[in-house]
């Protein structure tokens, strides 16, 4: 008798955590995974003729017999790392200040600083990187105006451009993390530090670095993540050179209709971006969850 | 001279804006001696200790540590060593990490370093903590590991910023005498700072009672407890019973007192001069002054009637109002178990001479009990 309800009382209680994590499933099964595994057979086959395909990893050879292609793919990884380790040491400072020296009013005032820049889009602020950089721009003319350059100076479409834009565009999410991860350090550690003989260096290199680790962590996965995959930043600021793997991928989808190409690029990308952060986490000695939780 | 002590402190004032924290203190501490400051929160001990430590600058006045000034010298380079109030143990680190800490930081090699800290470790107790990581360690054993990682770099003198407020009262109670008993046995100049007067009492050689920033009296134990040199020291050191009243009159050494709640008492002059007739006045005596029906010709005595009784072993007591005028009263029940028959209700005849009476002019402001 009990054993019946129990089972029943058991079953409604697992239809119920179903029907509450539906949304989730479902997101996850039809954007996520569905797609994914779509991309992934797409990015098997090839075309013979108009609407015959054949099973075959000729996408994935041609990736690898074409320069442009993995030279794209290594420069689109290095660059990704070099904009995250540039935002992590800009960031840092930035973040420790925000989190240890400023207090009360202003502490706040210094955040919302950093969170305004984001309340309009990514498009806008980059345009806004645009009208400061350009040749006719207001840098270009300001040192023209100094005496400081003869003519006009063009600074866009060069990889600095690309990776002030790609800095500036992560800043937030290096900063919210590891703010958050200094706010829970206790003044007392840092002073101890010093009370013990140590200076701001070794201060900052055994306390509070090892306890902002899994803040940093977290930070530039998620700023690698958004360098690697960016498109409209490296495209905009960098312009016909930028040479950034999205790009490749656009144009395989867009300009050529070679889905296949295509596909099979977007998982390389996939891959990529997996393998640099498992590699990360190894060498920083975190775990996925203990950064993520 | 001035060799003669590890610490001394010049007139140091530090001021926060409009707010004074350290009004003009000044200090000598001799070398080897356990040295404690009490006073309530917000006292401005913290403040003098973080001045001492080098985390804080003081406005006017001089610090010098072994006859030197540290005057704007770095936390980092004074020969000062702070056991923080929550300890600040590095979780990051494990307890012998913890210990060499300091150590490394002065470039000593090595094999120095290694011995050294398990020497440390051995002398407070725990050799073989080393491995440990710092969250397996009971309360009882972080406290001596954050003494321990000051101990190591022989400072001339360790800070503690009232390291057991942390513990439940059982390990408060042990780590009061094992602190006592360390001190004792490496012989370093102890600066305790702290809210509690037992730990103050049980542990120092010296101890200053603070209070607004200043310090009140500076004494050993015993001084502070039986000849208080104001009405602070006498409410806040040690339990007391206290009246408010007026000075009606008296001579050289006694002084009669009109209470404020009704009857006479007549307290010890002490060479307080400044005390005259219609003066108002804070009459302290302690619990175990008072004798509980005691002779005929007393110097000050009153009937009372008990309301509470308090048993509590040796540190029993008596909860009584007295009969006239109503004010409550405390007072401690011999240790002899003479009184044991006393239960609430009862009417007993209190008395204490003029020696246990203490009275201080009132216009010093409030103090706490």
């Amino acid at each position: 008798m009990s054993k019946t309800a129990s089972i029943t009382g058991g079953s409604a209680f697992r239809f119920g955590l179903l029907l509450l994590a539906m949304p989730l499933l479902l997101w996850l099964f039809l954007l996520v995974i569905l797609p994914h595994m779509d991309l992934f057979l797409v990015s098997m086959r090839e075309r013979i003729s108009y609407g015959k395909y054949e099973f075959s990893l000729i996408n994935y050879i041609e990736f690898f017999a074409e320069p442009l292609y993995w030279n794209t793919y290594v420069r689109t990884a290095v660059m990704s790392i070099l904009a995250t380790v540039l935002t992590l040491v800009i960031g840092f400072p930035v973040s420790y200040y925000i989190a240890k020296v400023m207090r009360g009013k202003g502490k706040n005032a210094l955040f919302l600083m950093c969170l305004i820049p984001f309340w309009v889009s990514e498009l806008v602020r980059t345009f806004g990187w645009m009208i400061l950089l350009r040749e006719s721009g207001v840098i270009s003319n300001f040192l023209q105006w100094a005496g400081i350059a003869d003519g006009p100076v063009e600074m866009l479409y060069n990889d600095a451009a690309i990776m002030v834009g790609l800095v500036y565009t992560s800043m937030l999410f290096m900063v919210v993390p590891l703010v958050s991860v200094l706010d829970s350090l206790d003044d007392s550690l840092i002073e101890a530090g010093y009370d013990l003989g140590g200076n701001a260096f070794t201060v900052t290199r055994d306390i509070v670095i090892p306890h902002a680790m899994p803040g940093i962590a977290s930070g530039c996965i998620v700023v690698f993540m958004l360098t690697l995959g960016n498109y409209l930043t490296p495209n905009l600021l960098g312009g016909k050179d930028s040479l950034w793997f999205t790009e490749q991928i656009y144009t395989q989808f867009i300009t050529r209709f070679n889905w296949e190409s295509g596909s099979a690029f977007g998982f390389l990308l996939l891959i990529l971006s997996s393998a640099i952060v498992w590699i990360g986490l190894k060498l920083s000695k975190q775990t996925l969850s203990e950064t993520v939780g | 001279m001035a060799d003669q002590f590890d610490l001394e402190c010049r007139n140091v004032v530090k001021t926060f804006d409009d707010f004074t924290a350290v009004n003009d203190i000044s200090l000598a501490i001799p070398k080897g001696s356990f040295f404690s400051i009490l006073g309530p929160s917000g006292c401005g001990k913290t403040t003098l200790l973080r001045m001492l430590a080098g985390f804080q600058a003081p406005t006017s006045g001089d610090i010098l540590i072994k006859g030197a000034s540290v005057l704007g010298v770095p936390p980092n380079r004074r020969p000062v060593n702070m056991v923080f109030q929550h300890l600040a143990l590095f979780p990051m680190m494990n307890v012998a990490e913890n210990v060499a800490y300091g150590l490394k930081r002065r470039g000593v090699d090595k094999a120095t370093i290694t011995q050294k800290v398990n020497e440390t470790l051995a002398r407070v107790g725990l050799p073989d903590a080393g491995p440990k990581q710092i969250s397996q360690l009971s309360g009882g054993q972080k406290q001596r590991i954050a003494i321990a990682r000051c101990l190591v770099l022989d400072p001339a003198v360790l800070l503690l910023d009232e390291p057991l407020g942390a513990l439940d009262l059982k390990l408060r109670e042990h780590m009061k005498v094992e602190l006592k008993q360390l001190q004792h046995e490496i012989g370093t100049t102890f600066v305790y700072i702290t809210h509690d007067q037992s730990e103050a009492l049980v542990m120092s050689d010296q101890v200053a009672v603070m209070n607004a920033g200043r310090f009140e009296q500076v004494g050993a134990p015993q001084d502070l407890y039986y000849n208080p040199k104001t009405a602070f020291v006498a409410g806040f050191v040690g339990e007391s019973n206290r009246w408010h009243g007026t000075v009606e009159g008296g001579d050289d050494h006694k002084i009669e007192i009109n209470l404020a709640s009704g009857g006479k008492v007549i307290a010890k002059r002490d060479g307080q001069t400044n005390l005259v007739t219609g003066q108002g006045v804070d009459v302290f005596v302690r619990p175990e002054a008072i004798a509980i029906d005691g002779t005929e010709g007393a110097d000050n005595s009153l009937s009372a009637k008990v309301d509470n009784v308090l048993f509590n072993g040796a540190a029993s007591s008596l909860q009584v109002r007295e009969l006239v005028t109503g004010h409550e009263m405390t007072v401690a029940l011999p240790q002899t178990g003479a009184f044991a028959s006393v239960k609430a209700g009862d009417e007993i005849r209190l008395s204490w001479s003029v020696e246990q009476t203490r009275c201080f002019a009132s216009t010093e402001g409030g103090a706490g009990a």
